[in-house]
C-alpha cells in the first residue's frame, strides 16, 4: 500500500471534553484520537504499541468505556467526555487503582500501565466486586510483557476492595 | 536491615502509574523532523541503483540519506562489525534499512520513502539451517565466516569425553529442536537526536546506552565526548534493545544534516524486523551414565540459525554450550557448536541468551535417561547436582548454590510425588541456572562494569550510574542500597542515571549484571560516603566513630542533614565513588569468555497441567517456581521478576514463534504473534531462596532471566505424564501433540520432533584440562 502526501488534507475545528476540561482545537479529519491526545494536546501518557488495535496499550475511556485511542476517530467523539491517565488522579491525590500498582509492583516497565489502569477502572465502576476471572475477561485485550499479569490482578483486588 | 529486604514501591511507581514517566517517543522538542526508513521488500538481493530525486521533490521533504551517507560498519561484537545503518550494496532480510527520510510530517516521509526507486538484483534467499549449511546457489549472505553461509564454529573437548562414554553402563542420543521467538516489548523502538553546537544527543528507548554511545562514535566519525546518549524511560527490552540500531544511528545522522531534532519510532511490523530475538536451535545431546545414575560423558551439539547479521551471535553460540556445567556434575563434557547466516531478521540476546534452549534439551533429555533407567527424573538430576564452592570440567567458577533447595520447595509445595496419576494429566519438573552478569565486558578492557558517585549537599543525595532502568527496577535497587548505607528510605536518595554526559559508566541492563555491579558499587561509594558522615559526627560529639548509629535519618546524635553539614565543613565537596570489576576467572582457553560470572543464579520449576488428547491443546493449571537469588534486596521486584520470566518462558513453551514463508516474516503483528494474554497466565507460586552469596550486594544475585529457563522443559515433562508422548520441539502447538498421539497409535515412537541432526564440518575439538579437583587451588591457578 503507498502512502500518500497528506498536506491539504481537511481539517476540522474539534470540541473534546477530555479529562473534564473542554478543548478546541483544529485538526486534520483522519487524525485518530491517540494523535490527537498525544501530539495535539501533549497527553502522552496514552501510549501505543501497534497502532492497530491488537494490543490494547492506548486503551482511555469514552463516556466511561475502555476503548482503543488508536482506531478511534476524534471528529466522531465531537461533545463525548474521554478520560486519560492523566484524569485517573484528583489533583495530586492518586486513584486507589494507583496507588495499589504502585504498591504491588503491578506497573515494571509501566508502558502498558496507563491502558491497563483505565481497563481496570472502567471494570470496577461497573462491577465493584470482580472475580479474578472476570478481571481476567476485562482485560484480555490488554497485553503486557513485563509482569506475567499476577501482580495486577493482586493490584485490581486490592483497589476493588479500598474502593469499597 | 532497614530497607534492603522490605518490599517496598518502586522509586519511579508513582511517575509510571500517572503516565508522567517520559519514553523516548513521548519527546517532541521544538521543530521536530520525523524519520521513516525505506526497507529491503527482498530477503537476498544486490541493489543495482538507488534514486531518491523524487523523494526529495516532495513539499516537506527536508533530508534523504541513504548508505553512502553512513558508510562506516559497526556490531555490537568487535568480531562482527558486519551492520550498516542504511545498505546501499546489498540487503539480507526483509526489512533491512536502505535509506531515510526527514520530514516535517511522518506522513510525509512514509510518502517521501514510497517515492524513492531502488533497482534490485534479486538473490536466491537461504531460510533454514539446512539451505546455510549447503553450497549457496547464488552468493554467500556475508562474506565472513564459512565454508558455505556458516558463521561461527566452536569445538571445546573438557576431559575425557570418550573415556566417559566407554565407563558408562548406559548411554542415550536425543535430538531437540527450539524455535525462534521475539522479544515482543510493548513499546516500539523510538529515538530522538538533537545536535546543537557540533555535539549530538541522542535519547532512546535503549539497554545499554554506552555501547549505543561507541557505535555512534564509530559511525559518525566523532569522538565520544562530542556524543551524549541518554536512556529515556523503557518501555520493555528482554534483550531487544540491546544491540546499537540503524534508527539510532540514522536520527543523529539527520539531525547533523538538517540542525534540528529527527525523531524515529519503529511500527510494530518494524520491531519484528528489528528483532535480536532467540535463536533457532537445532540441538543432538548425548550422555553416558553409570549404574547408579552418574554421569559420566555428555557431548553435545547445537546448530543456531543466526539471521543475515553477527549481532551478538558469537557470544549466543558459546551459551549455548556453556551453562549446562553449571547445574550438573559432568566429569568429561564436549561442546560442538555453530551459527549459520539465513536471509531472516538477525537474532541475538532474548532473556536467558543463548541458554533457553540447551536448557529445554538438557532437562528433557535427563528425564527421558531417567525413564530408560526407571529412576524418578528428579532423583536422577537430584544425583548429578553441582555442589556449592566448586569448579565446573569447563572451569566455571560456582559460588552459592541453592538448587538443593529449590528443588525442595517446588517439589514439597507441588506434591509432585504425590500426584495423582491419570491418562490427560501431567506433572513436569525442571532446573536451570543463569549468570550474575557476564565477568567479561562485550569489548576488551581492564576498566569497571560499574561506577557509582553519590553526591551529598546539605542533607540531600544524589546517586549518579550509568544504569538503565528497564523496568526491572535497578534505579530502586540502587537507591536501595544507598538509603541503607546512609540510614535513609530510598525515596530519599535522588538518582540520575543512563547518562554518557553525567553519570559513570555502566555497561547496561543485559547478562542479569545491574544488581550484582551496580548495586556493588553503590554499596562501595555509599559505605565511603557514611564513613566521612560519622567521621564528622564523631570529631564534633567526642563519640566513638564505631559506636555512631546510621539509621533512621540520624547519624549518631545528629539529623542527616546536621551530619552533612559537618562533613562538608570538614572535608569540603562531599562525593564518593566505588567501582565493581568482575573478579578474573576465565579458564585458560580460547572462548572461555563466555559462561564466567561472579555468581550463578538457581532455579527449580513444576508444571501442572491438563492435556486434551482429542484436541492437542493444553491448559496450564498452575507453576511453582523456586528460585535462589542470593538476597533479595526488594523482594516484591524479585517475585515480579520471576513472575515475568514464567509468563514469557511459557510463552515460549505453548505459543511464541517467530517464522517465515517465502523470504517473509509469516506474523509480524501482534494480533498474529500469539503471545499469553490475561486469560492463557495459569496461577503461578512463587518460592525466594536465599543463599547469601558471598561477592553480591548483601549476598544479592540475579533474578530477571533464570526463572524463564526450566518452564518450557516442565512443561515438555507435563505432556509425557500427562499423554506419555515426548514432544521435543517448542512451541508446542495442539497439531504436535496431536500428531505425537498419532504416531503413538501407529506403534511408531511417541515423539513429535527433528528426525536427525545434520552433519556439520565441526573443526576438531581444542583439548583442554579440566581445573584442579581442589577449589582454592584451581582459584590460584588464574
Amino acid at each position: 500500500m503507498k502512502n500518500e502526501i497528506t498536506r491539504d488534507v481537511e481539517r476540522v475545528v474539534l470540541a473534546l471534553d477530555v479529562n473534564g476540561e473542554a478543548r478546541q482545537l483544529l485538526v486534520a479529519v483522519h487524525k485518530t484520537l491517540l494523535e490527537v491526545l498525544r501530539e495535539d494536546l501533549q497527553l502522552t501518557g496514552t501510549k501505543h504499541g501497534c497502532e492497530l488495535g491488537e494490543c490494547g496499550t492506548c486503551t482511555v475511556l469514552i463516556d466511561g468505556r475502555p476503548e482503543l485511542s488508536c482506531l478511534s476517530l476524534p471528529i466522531q467523539l465531537q461533545g463525548r467526555a474521554i478520560t486519560t491517565v492523566e484524569g485517573m488522579a484528583s489533583g495530586s491525590e492518586l486513584h486507589p487503582l494507583q496507588t495499589a500498582f504502585a504498591e504491588l509492583g503491578a506497573a515494571q516497565c509501566g508502558y502498558c500501565t496507563p491502558g491497563i489502569l483505565l481497563s481496570a477502572r472502567a471494570l470496577l465502576e461497573e462491577n465493584a466486586r470482580p472475580s479474578r476471572d472476570e478481571i481476567r475477561e476485562a482485560l484480555a485485550g490488554n497485553l503486557c510483557r513485563c509482569t506475567g499479569y499476577t501482580k495486577i490482578l493482586q493490584a485490581i483486588e486490592l483497589a476493588a476492595e479500598r474502593m469499597r | 536491615m532497614k530497607v534492603v529486604g522490605k518490599p517496598l514501591a518502586k522509586v519511579d511507581a508513582a511517575a509510571k502509574v500517572t503516565g508522567r514517566a517520559i519514553y523516548a517517543d513521548d519527546m517532541l522538542p521544538a521543530r521536530t523532523l520525523h524519520c521513516r526508513i525505506l526497507r529491503s521488500p527482498h530477503p537476498h538481493a544486490r541493489i543495482v541503483s538507488i534514486d531518491t530525486s523524487a523523494a526529495r521533490r516532495i513539499p516537506g521533504v527536508v533530508a534523504v540519506i541513504t548508505g553512502s551517507d553512513l558508510p562506516v560498519k559497526f556490531g555490537i561484537l568487535p568480531v562482527t562489525q558486519d551492520e550498516r545503518a542504511l545498505e546501499h550494496e546489498k540487503v539480507r532480510y526483509v526489512g533491512d534499512p536502505i535509506a531515510a527520510v526527514a520530514a516535517t510530517e511522518e506522513e510525509i516521509a512514509a510518502a517521501a520513502c514510497d517515492a524513492i526507486a531502488v533497482e534490485y538484483e534479486v538473490l536466491e534467499p537461504v531460510m533454514s539451517i539446512e539451505a546455510a549449511l549447503a553450497i549457496p546457489k547464488d552468493e554467500r549472505i556475508q562474506d565472513y565466516g564459512g565454508p558455505n553461509n556458516i558463521h561461527k564454529f566452536v569445538s571445546l573437548e573438557f576431559g575425557d569425553v570418550d573415556g566417559g562414554f566407554a565407563r558408562a553402563d548406559n548411554v542415550r542420543e536425543d535430538v531437540f529442536f527450539f524455535q525462534g521467538n521475539t522479544h515482543l516489548p510493548m513499546e516500539q523502538h523510538s529515538a530522538v537526536a538533537t545536535y546543537i553546537d557540533g555535539r549530538v544527543t541522542l535519547w532512546s528507548s535503549t539497554q545499554v546506552v554506552h555501547y549505543v554511545h561507541r557505535a555512534l562514535a564509530k559511525v559518525l566519525e566523532l569522538p565520544m565526548n562530542r556524543i551524549r546518549v541518554i536512556g529515556a524511560a523503557h518501555g520493555g527490552g528482554f534483550g531487544g534493545k540491546t544491540d546499537p540500531f540503524a534508527h539510532e544511528i540514522i536520527v543523529a545522522k539527520l539531525a547533523m544534516l538538517t540542525g534540528r531534532p529527527v525523531k524515529c519510532t519503529l511500527t510494530r511490523e518494524e520491531v519484528f524486523y528489528a528483532h535480536r530475538g532467540r535463536h533457532p536451535v537445532l540441538m543432538w545431546i548425548k550422555t553416558g551414565v553409570t549404574a547408579d545414575g552418574r554421569i559420566s560423558a555428555m557431548h553435545f551439539r547445537s546448530a543456531l540459525d543466526g539471521g543475515a547479521y553477527g549481532s551478538y551471535g558469537v557470544a549466543s553460540t558459546f551459551y549455548t554450550g556453556a551453562l549446562q556445567t553449571v547445574t550438573y556434575d559432568i566429569p568429561a563434557y564436549r561442546f560442538e557448536g555453530c551459527r549459520v547466516f539465513t536471509n531472516k531478521p538477525p537474532c541475538g540476546p532474548k532473556r536467558g541468551h543463548g541458554t533457553p534452549q540447551p536448557r529445554f534439551a538438557l532437562e528433557l533429555h535427563l528425564e527421558k535417561l531417567a525413564h530408560d533407567l526407571g529412576l524418578d527424573p528428579v532423583e536422577l538430576k537430584r544425583r548429578n547436582f553441582v555442589k556449592p564452592n566448586t569448579r565446573t570440567v569447563n572451569w566455571l567458577r560456582v559460588t552459592s548454590c541453592g538448587l538443593e533447595e529449590c528443588t525442595d520447595r517446588v517439589i514439597k509445595a507441588s506434591a509432585f510425588h504425590q500426584r495423582k496419576r491419570f491418562f490427560g494429566r501431567g506433572m513436569g519438573f525442571a532446573i536451570s541456572s543463569y549468570l550474575s552478569g557476564a565477568g567479561t565486558a562485550i569489548y576488551w578492557n581492564d576498566m569497571p562494569h560499574s561506577e557509582v558517585q553519590i553526591k551529598v549537599d546539605r542533607g540531600g543525595v544524589t546517586a549518579f550510574c550509568g544504569a538503565m532502568d528497564i523496568g526491572q527496577g535497578s534505579d530502586s535497587v540502587l537507591a536501595t542500597i544507598v538509603a541503607e548505607e546512609l540510614g535513609l528510605q530510598p525515596a530519599d536518595i535522588r538518582l540520575v542515571t543512563a547518562d554518557t554526559d553525567t553519570t559513570p559508566i555502566d555497561l547496561g541492563s543485559y547478562s542479569s549484571r545491574v544488581t550484582f555491579m551496580a548495586g556493588n558499587a553503590a554499596l562501595e561509594a555509599a559505605r565511603k560516603m557514611r564513613a566521612l558522615l560519622v567521621e564528622a559526627v564523631a570529631a564534633k560529639t567526642g563519640a566513638e566513630a564505631s559506636a555512631i548509629d546510621v539509621s533512621e535519618a540520624r547519624v549518631g546524635d545528629c539529623s542527616f542533614e546536621e551530619a552533612s553539614v559537618l562533613a562538608e565543613a570538614r572535608f569540603g565537596t562531599l562525593t564518593t565513588a566505588g567501582s565493581y570489576t568482575p573478579p578474573k576467572i576465565a579458564g585458560p582457553y580460547k572462548g572461555s569468555g563466555v559462561g564466567p560470572s561472579p555468581a550463578y543464579s538457581y532455579s527449580a520449576c513444576v508444571v501442572d497441567l491438563d492435556a486434551d488428547a482429542r484436541t492437542g491443546l493444553i491448559h496450564v493449571n498452575k507453576i511453582w517456581i523456586a528460585h535462589d537469588v542470593g538476597r533479595a534486596i526488594n523482594p516484591l521486584l524479585v517475585e515480579g521478576q520471576v513472575e515475568g520470566s514464567v509468563y514469557m518462558g511459557l510463552g515460549e513453551a505453548l505459543m511464541e514463534e517467530q517464522v517465515f514463508r517465502k523470504g517473509l516474516h509469516k506474523w509480524p503483528s501482534m494480533l498474529e504473534y500469539k503471545s499469553p494474554t490475561f486469560l492463557d497466565m495459569p496461577e503461578v507460586e512463587t518460592f525466594i531462596v536465599e543463599t547469601n552469596d558471598p561477592e553480591g550486594p548483601y549476598g544479592a544475585k540475579e533474578a530477571g532471566q533464570g526463572p524463564l529457563l526450566p518452564v518450557p522443559p516442565a512443561l515438555c515433562s507435563a505432556v509425557y505424564d500427562a499423554l506419555g508422548v515426548w514432544i521435543d520441539e517448542i512451541p508446542v502447538s495442539p497439531e504436535k501433540v496431536t500428531e505425537a498421539l498419532r504416531r503413538k497409535e501407529k506403534g511408531e515412537p511417541p515423539r513429535y520432533g527433528p528426525p536427525r541432526f545434520p552433519s556439520i564440518p565441526y573443526p576438531e575439538a581444542i583439548k583442554v584440562q579440566p581445573p584442579p579437583k581442589d577449589f582454592d587451588a584451581a582459584a590460584a591457578t588464574i
